[in-house]
């Protein structure tokens, strides 16, 4: 039988690519009988949805005045 | 024609600024990135059809420039030195692979969008303290939804490496929020 840690490390690759199929059951039959590894392939699918979130999240931080002005300063000048 | 695109620097600026900064951590290579794009942007105007928002087409622009400055700092730390660094597995597991710390429900409710928000702040600190290669990669992964072959061919690294250094990642922001995320515990 596969080890937490080893499962960790299924669980996580299985976000990045198809696990073949014996690895895909022995991850499979860990998690039945483990409830800790249960909760931590939980935790990385919230994690990948809070990223989601994250990336469609309104702007909270904002260009500087002088980053601003040198921007339009350097748009008056280009290609003069 | 600077006119107009002067114009877009305040309606645009915040949007482009918060994603290269999301992406990239540092505010000056942050607003570096948005200066180039809105350089390209005023160069090749021409492209600009106005069939997409002139939001989406600078994103677009920025999103490539972002990749670019990404893949160059990449090239500069050698992936050996990754290889041998930034293991937090021993944190988590004992010699027999069990684990040291029990995972815990972190109880974020999909409802509750003040918990939902602590949540993500957590999130944001979190990520500041992931170390700059393993953020990199994260980032491609899960903020720009590249491929893990996307990416391998970007940074030149193979499959393994990659998805060991993403699990690493996984875990080091998995303990963290663990360790700060006192939401959901009080009622």
């Amino acid at each position: 039988m596969l080890t937490c840690k080893e499962v960790s490390t299924l669980v996580s690759e299985s976000l990045d690519h198809s696990l073949p199929l014996r690895q895909r059951m022995g991850v499979r039959f860990h998690l039945m009988m483990c409830s800790m590894c249960r909760t931590y392939k939980k935790q990385t699918l919230q994690l990948r949805d809070a990223m989601r979130t994250y990336a469609r999240r309104e702007p909270t931080e904002h260009l500087s005045k002088e980053a601003r002005q040198r921007i339009k300063n350097a748009l008056k000048t280009d290609g003069k | 024609m600077s006119a107009g695109i002067e114009t877009w620097v305040d309606e645009h600026g915040d949007a482009l600024y918060n994603y290269a900064l999301s992406r990239l951590r540092n505010p000056s290579s942050a607003e570096d990135v948005v200066q180039e794009t809105f350089l390209a942007a005023h160069r090749s105007l021409s492209d600009f059809s106005g069939r997409s928002s002139p939001r989406t087409w600078l994103i677009g622009i920025l999103k490539h420039k972002v990749i670019d400055l990404i893949r160059k700092e990449s090239r500069e730390q050698p992936i050996e030195e990754i290889e041998t660094m930034e293991a937090p597995e021993e944190e988590f597991f004992d010699r027999k692979g069990h684990w040291r710390i029990k995972p815990v429900d972190w109880q974020v409710h999909p409802g509750k969008v003040l918990e939902q928000k602590e949540f993500m702040a957590v999130l944001l600190q979190c990520l500041k303290h992931l170390p700059d290669r393993l953020h990199r990669l994260f980032i491609l992964r899960e903020l720009e939804d590249m491929s893990s072959a996307e990416i391998c061919k970007e940074l030149e690294i193979t499959s393994s490496n990659l998805w060991v250094m993403l699990h690493r990642a996984r875990m080091r922001l998995r303990g963290c929020l663990t360790e700060n995320w006192i939401g959901g515990q009080s009622c």
